[in-house]
């Protein structure tokens, strides 16, 4: 497969489609080149667009068909899988100026969206007419179009469901440009193959999309914190699956170790949480939301989640029900990414799913397999579903060292995941990072299927190539700066 | 030993924004917390508490009915009793007044409970008016000896030795008993509620004074007219805008620049 380099011809050709927007050269934003896992490659597109309507996309797609040139979707580039890196060059087409919300409906429950809107902006907006968009993914920048893409899910998704929960519709641009508009804001649909739920996650491989329909939800009046801590993570582990068995709903239940809440508090400079309960150190935490109509509802619920949670070994239970309260505990559960981020010079990630009743096994597998190797490992998890993030970090290795030691570590850590029963990714996506593990984890036969479905909407291969189903290597490119 | 803590509920400030075509404050839906400065006030008799269980924590607060709720915060952290001094009478106290009123509730509470306190904490100042006033004052209304700014405290040899803030670095100064200890800001963040405790502050029973319960009170002290403090007017202070930044260039150039304009403007004489 070979791609065209986009001539100045066909540059004047966008910046008559896209007139002011098309940037090129140096003059691109260094950000267009990478996401937020630089280690699976850094490559700056040759041409970056700002699009604003649907036909326009249209026309850069009809263009690009055209002439062979990769095209490549972004957002807010936020991803952890490098699944918006332009690794073969040529063009990106950025959505993010395509950030209106365009339409309500509040009887119905849905709203009308541009792919651009960032996350928090729909989800204050939404709040402030009484309703809910669940999907919330812990990186509030990011764009909807993006979330859609990778199926996004968060912490909520124990009790609302992942991203494609809420996509009931959307306008496509196909990669030859024709422009598909698809489903409605409806409960049930039977009809013929769901390519909504099919675009849903494809992580911008199958088209480009431009406009969105989603559903939500009446925003519940009350959100309150519940801490459990514990002295052993086992312990802590254990009571999740029964959580559920008791008839619980949480809207949220993460776990974490005592290490990396520190690292989190000394990167906000501000010590809230408990450390140790009358003198005993805290190794395990269980952290939930609970949310509902009134206090009232809530209280006899939390009241037998408190004896039930001593019951499973907590060392205590603690309930932030104050903004003030609520804020102060979710504040260094926010800034855990970043605090590996910039506290690692190199580092890599995977976040596996495993059945929540094996979580503990799994931790404990990725332990003892990382002591014989070089890199430190953080790691956190919605405990709640059993998708974890994990991750290898260094600060003094040989970046080429790193590489094949994690490659390694990641590998058993997949065979082990599906040894469990579990899955490679819950919600970060293949992307370009992924390709091999991915292959190697769905089998031959549904990996061939992606690859029908993939040529299927894109016969060319233009439209972000190297992605899911199709490595960089067999696209006979090696992309230049990897 | 018996501790008293007052606190007081309060806007937070830091969710106040002021209206910008009006200039005023918007307090709608702004929610009310117990004053920080009185949570770390709270948190340092808890710590004692942890250390000798037989020590007793009631909390003190003057305020509307709705101040319940700041009570019962206290209560689900660390608080064993609470009361609420609430009256039309006492409405509109300055500072001088409500210090009054709580030394006389103070009185009060030790007639109902039958105890004495050896320690009143206070936090040293409350985020809405930020007088620091009333500490001091209860301390000089009941004869108290006080110490002020505390970040933490010990019980040690019959004594209550006190790391406080200074103007330049922190001190510890050992206090006896009965005494008042006001409190800033330390280095940890005051405990969470524990769910049990949460739930016990709901359905526990809050304690009410009211200007009749205290025969004695001097009314003529009390309220708007027993308030030497007169507000003539407040005011929202002018955004001052605009203004110079260094920043193009080298910093020490940056720094000669910024010097020499302080030298030019006589905000300093000279610059070495």
């Amino acid at each position: 497969m070979a791609y065209n380099q986009v001539t100045p011809e066909i540059i004047a050709q966008l910046e008559k489609i896209a007139p002011g927007r098309v940037i090129t050269g140096t003059d691109i934003n260094p950000d267009y080149g990478r996401d937020e896992m630089p280690i699976y490659g850094t490559r700056m597109p040759d041409v970056a667009i700002d699009v604003l309507t649907t036909e326009e996309v249209s026309e850069i797609m009809k263009l690009c068909y055209a002439n062979n040139i990769p095209v490549t979707t972004r957002g807010a580039g936020t991803g952890l899988v490098g699944g918006a890196v332009p690794m073969m060059g040529g063009v990106v087409i950025c959505t993010s100026k395509m950030n209106q919300i365009l339409s309500w409906n509040d009887e119905h429950f849905g709203v009308v969206i541009q792919p651009g809107v960032i996350l928090q902006d729909l989800q204050q907006a939404a709040l402030k007419r009484g309703l809910m968009y669940p999907p919330d993914p812990g990186n509030k920048l990011s764009t909807v179009g993006g979330n859609v893409s990778t199926n996004a899910g968060g912490m909520r998704a124990i009790k609302y469901g992942t991203t494609k929960t809420y996509v009931r519709g959307m306008t496509v641009v196909l990669p030859d440009g024709r422009i598909l508009k698809i489903g409605e804001n409806v409960e049930k649909t039977s009809m013929g193959y769901n390519i909504v739920q099919l675009i849903t996650g494809s992580e911008g491989t199958l088209g480009v999309i431009t406009e969105l329909v989603l559903k939500l939800i009446k925003a519940p009046k009350i959100a309150i914190s519940v801490l459990a801590p514990f002295e052993e993570l086992n312990t802590a582990l254990q009571a999740v699956p029964k959580v559920f068995q008791s008839s619980f709903r949480p809207t949220a239940l993460e776990f974490f170790e005592r290490d990396i809440l520190i690292m989190s508090e000394e990167y906000i400079g501000k010590a809230v949480w408990p450390r140790d309960i009358k003198g005993t150190p805290i190794q395990a935490y269980l952290l939930m939301i609970f949310d509902g109509e009134t206090m009232d509802e809530l209280d006899p619920i939390l009241e037998k989640l408190t004896d039930f949670m001593l019951e499973q070994g907590a060392m205590d239970v603690m309930i932030a029900d104050t903004p003030t309260k609520i804020k102060d505990i979710w504040d260094a559960r926010g800034v855990f990414l970043d605090v590996i981020f910039e506290s690692a010079r190199l580092y890599d990630e995977n976040d596996v799913v495993v059945p929540i009743n094996r979580i503990a096994e799994f931790v404990k597998f990725f332990w003892d397999e990382a002591k014989q190797y070089d890199f430190g490992v953080n790691y956190l998890g919605h405990a709640g579903d059993g998708n974890l993030h994990i991750f290898a970090v260094s600060n003094d290795m040989d970046e080429e060292e790193f590489k094949v030691q994690v490659a390694k570590w990641m590998t058993s850590m997949y065979q082990k995941a599906k040894e469990l029963k579990g899955e490679l990714t819950g919600e970060h996506g293949v992307g370009g990072g992924k390709v091999e593990y991915f292959q190697e984890y769905v089998g031959d036969i549904a990996y061939e299927l992606h690859r029908q479905i993939k040529l299927a909407f894109d016969p060319k291969n233009i439209l972000n190539p190297g992605k899911v189903c199709f490595s960089y290597e067999e696209l006979g490119l090696a992309p230049a700066n990897v | 030993m018996n501790i008293l803590v007052c606190v007081k509920q309060v806007p937070n400030t830091q969710a106040i924004s002021i209206d910008p075509v009006t200039n005023t404050l918007i307090r709608e839906g702004v929610e009310s917390i117990v004053n920080p400065y009185d949570g770390y006030a709270l948190e340092a008799a808890a710590r004692l508490q942890d250390k000798d269980e037989s020590i007793r924590i009631v909390v003190l607060s003057m305020g509307p009915p709705q101040a319940e709720a700041a009570l019962r915060e206290c209560l689900s952290l660390s608080a064993d009793a609470a009361y609420l001094a609430s009256d039309r009478f006492f409405g509109g106290s300055d500072t001088l007044a409500t210090s009054y009123i709580l030394s006389e509730c103070i009185k009060k509470i030790e007639a109902l409970e039958n105890i004495k306190f050896d320690m009143i904490f206070c936090g040293k100042q409350a985020i809405d008016g930020d007088t620091a006033q009333v500490g001091p004052e209860i301390a000089e209304a009941l004869g108290l000896a006080q110490i002020t700014y505390g970040l933490t405290c010990e019980l040690k040899d019959n004594e209550l030795h006190v790391l406080k803030e200074t103007e330049d670095g922190k001190e510890i100064a050992a206090i006896g008993f009965p005494c008042l200890v006001t409190f800033t800001k330390p280095d940890f963040e005051p405990r969470f509620a524990t769910a049990k405790r949460r739930f016990a502050a709901k359905k526990a029973e809050i304690g009410r004074i009211s200007a009749d319960d205290i025969p004695d009170i001097d009314r003529g002290k009390i309220g708007l007219k027993g308030s030497p403090t007169q507000v003539r007017r407040t005011f929202v202070p002018e955004v001052k805008k605009g203004g110079t930044i260094f920043r193009d260039g080298p910093q020490d150039e940056s720094v000669r620049s910024l010097a020499q304009m302080l030298v030019d403007n006589n905000i300093v004489a000279t610059v070495e």
